[in-house]
């Protein structure tokens, strides 16, 4: 070996790339299907005109509007019953530890239409609310559609919320907070400053997915009546009979909200990567 | 004058384990005092039962003029606030073995956050302190440095700053040296080596003996969760009166 190094000259090999042929088949199988279904689509029984002009009907802008406001408020809740809950299953107390596993159990155990439902059908167990003596109001009039709804999706959310934060604390290690409490942080302010910063980077992708599913089940509040994009939908549609055309009006406004969000969760992603750690080495002369 | 730190009856188990059982000790003010022993001899334990990180199950721990974890009143200990115990321990600074270190903080904000979420100071006033402590342990020019772009000889360096942050009368140090590269180790050292001379009172848990040797003004040998030998460094590691150190000294100088 070593006298072929010292006589010979080495020879300057040019590396070939393995063809990416693949690639291209691929890609033509992709754009034939997509021409295909679009023109499934242009040529079936579908009038486009008419999607076009309830894409911007007031009702439908409402409707869209009232179940991102459901979507909103039900996550706000959600999260802070999640973060709640998943500190009392991390608490010392047991009794703490035990209320959060019996609310888990219960709010996972049943279907969210069935706890709509039961919400929506709160008068029927309990005619009036308040405090006797001092207050009380009927029932009916208390728990709207809208407040169903919101109870319904904020509680029952909050049990999968607690699940998702859970793991985001779990996932800061124990060194973290001791290294806190040595400093003489209390517990509030070891959990603010150094955990959930941490545990923030865990949470935000399942969140993030939580929030997406929240949009799409608020449409099951539409058979209690609550006037989100669904429900406005069907209202045009058993009028005029172009039902094809007004859910497709529905799955537009959905893609594009769910579209937004999803940016919004890339954004807050590279957020808390870029304030967190720095995952390489670098040499930063200053 | 009565002693800085004063350890009574300390016990501590988990489960079915006696991880610590019924140890005394004080350590005066100024004293460097190292713990040895093998592992599993509760070295560790102990120490984070002085300051709180593990409750005892018997007997208390003295810093100055707190009974950690407890107030006094007449002839009972009660447990005080999470808050209260705050304000204690942020008077004995801790370094970790593992660093501990708060990864998405620089090294700067690791040393300035003590002194202004815990004690209020003025932020500006911190960094001037956090910047001069970083200098005293040979990093000022890493002060804007993330935990995870420093090495760990550094990052034990800035630990130590965070704990000197907060102007405490004991600095407890477990096992400082324990998870750095051997080339590492030295650094660290001579940092402690530094402090020790200038009059903080120390308790370290380590297994560096020829630290020990150089620095300790008491050298504690453990083992079973008891303490077995107690006196100067001449003492206990050149004349040693326990087989049980004995033993020891011989294995660990293999």
């Amino acid at each position: 070996m070593s006298m072929l190094q010292a006589e010979q000259p080495r020879p300057s090999y040019v590396i070939v790339k393995r063809p990416t042929i693949w690639r291209y088949v691929f890609a033509a199988a992709v754009l034939v299907s997509l021409a295909l279904i679009v023109r499934a689509f242009a040529i079936g029984k579908i009038d486009w005109s008419v999607v076009r002009y309830y894409l911007f009907d007031p009702d439908i802008i409402s409707g869209i509007g009232n179940s991102i406001i459901l979507t909103f408020l039900a996550m706000v809740i959600g999260i802070v019953i999640g973060l709640v809950m998943a500190l009392m299953l991390s608490s010392s107390n047991m009794v703490l530890r035990y209320f959060a596993r019996g609310y888990l159990y219960v709010f996972r155990s049943i279907p969210m239409l069935l706890q709509l439902l039961l919400w929506y059908n709160l008068a029927l167990v309990f005619p009036t609310i308040g405090i006797p003596g001092l207050f009380a109001y009927n029932t009916v009039e208390v728990v709207t559609p809208f407040v169903a709804a919101l109870l319904a999706f904020g509680i029952g959310q909050g049990a999968y919320t607690t699940e998702v934060i859970r793991s985001g604390l779990l996932a800061v290690g124990k060194g973290q907070t001791e290294a806190a409490r040595s400093i003489g942080m209390t517990s509030g302010q070891a959990l603010r400053r150094v955990v959930l910063p941490q545990a923030m980077r865990v949470i935000i992708p399942p969140l993030g997915n939580e929030v997406i599913g929240m949009v799409k089940y608020t449409s099951l509040a539409s058979i209690i009546q609550y006037r989100e994009i669904i429900y406005s939908a069907q209202s045009i549609y058993y009028a005029n009979t172009m039902v094809i055309e007004l859910l497709m009006v529905c799955a537009a406004w959905y893609s594009v909200v769910v579209g937004l969000l999803s940016i919004a969760q890339h954004y807050l992603e590279r957020h808390f990567n870029r304030s967190a750690v720095p995952q390489t080495i670098v040499e930063v002369t200053a | 004058m009565s002693a800085l730190v004063e350890i009574v009856g300390v016990t501590k188990r988990f489960g079915a384990f006696t991880a610590v059982k019924d140890v005394s000790m004080e350590v005066a003010e100024g004293q460097v005092v190292c713990i040895i022993g093998p592992s599993g001899s509760g070295k560790s334990t102990l120490l984070r039962c002085i300051n709180h990180l593990e409750a005892p199950d018997h007997g208390f721990v003295r810093v100055a003029d707190d009974i950690i974890g407890y107030r006094v009143a007449g002839e009972k200990l009660y447990e005080v606030s999470d808050r209260e115990l705050a304000r204690q321990r942020s008077r004995i600074g801790m370094v970790f073995q593992q660093f501990n270190l708060f990864p998405h903080m620089t090294a700067l904000q690791n040393v300035t956050e003590g002194p202004v979420l815990v004690q209020g100071k003025d932020p500006a006033q911190a960094r001037t302190e956090a910047m001069a402590i970083l200098e005293r342990v040979g990093l000022g020019n890493r002060s804007a440095h993330y935990p995870a772009q420093l090495s760990g000889g550094q990052q034990q360096r800035v630990a130590i700053a965070r704990a000197l942050a907060l102007r405490p009368s004991l600095v407890l140090f477990d096992e400082p040296t324990s998870s750095l590269d051997p080339e590492l180790v030295g650094e660290v050292l001579q940092v402690m080596r530094e402090l020790a001379m200038t009059g903080l009172t120390m308790i370290v848990v380590t297994h560096e003996i020829g630290f020990a040797r150089e620095v300790a003004d008491k050298i504690v040998f453990m083992d079973g969760g008891r303490i077995v030998e107690t006196g100067t460094a001449q003492q206990v590691l050149m004349t040693p009166t326990e087989g049980r150190t004995k033993a020891f000294l011989a294995a660990v100088r293999e």
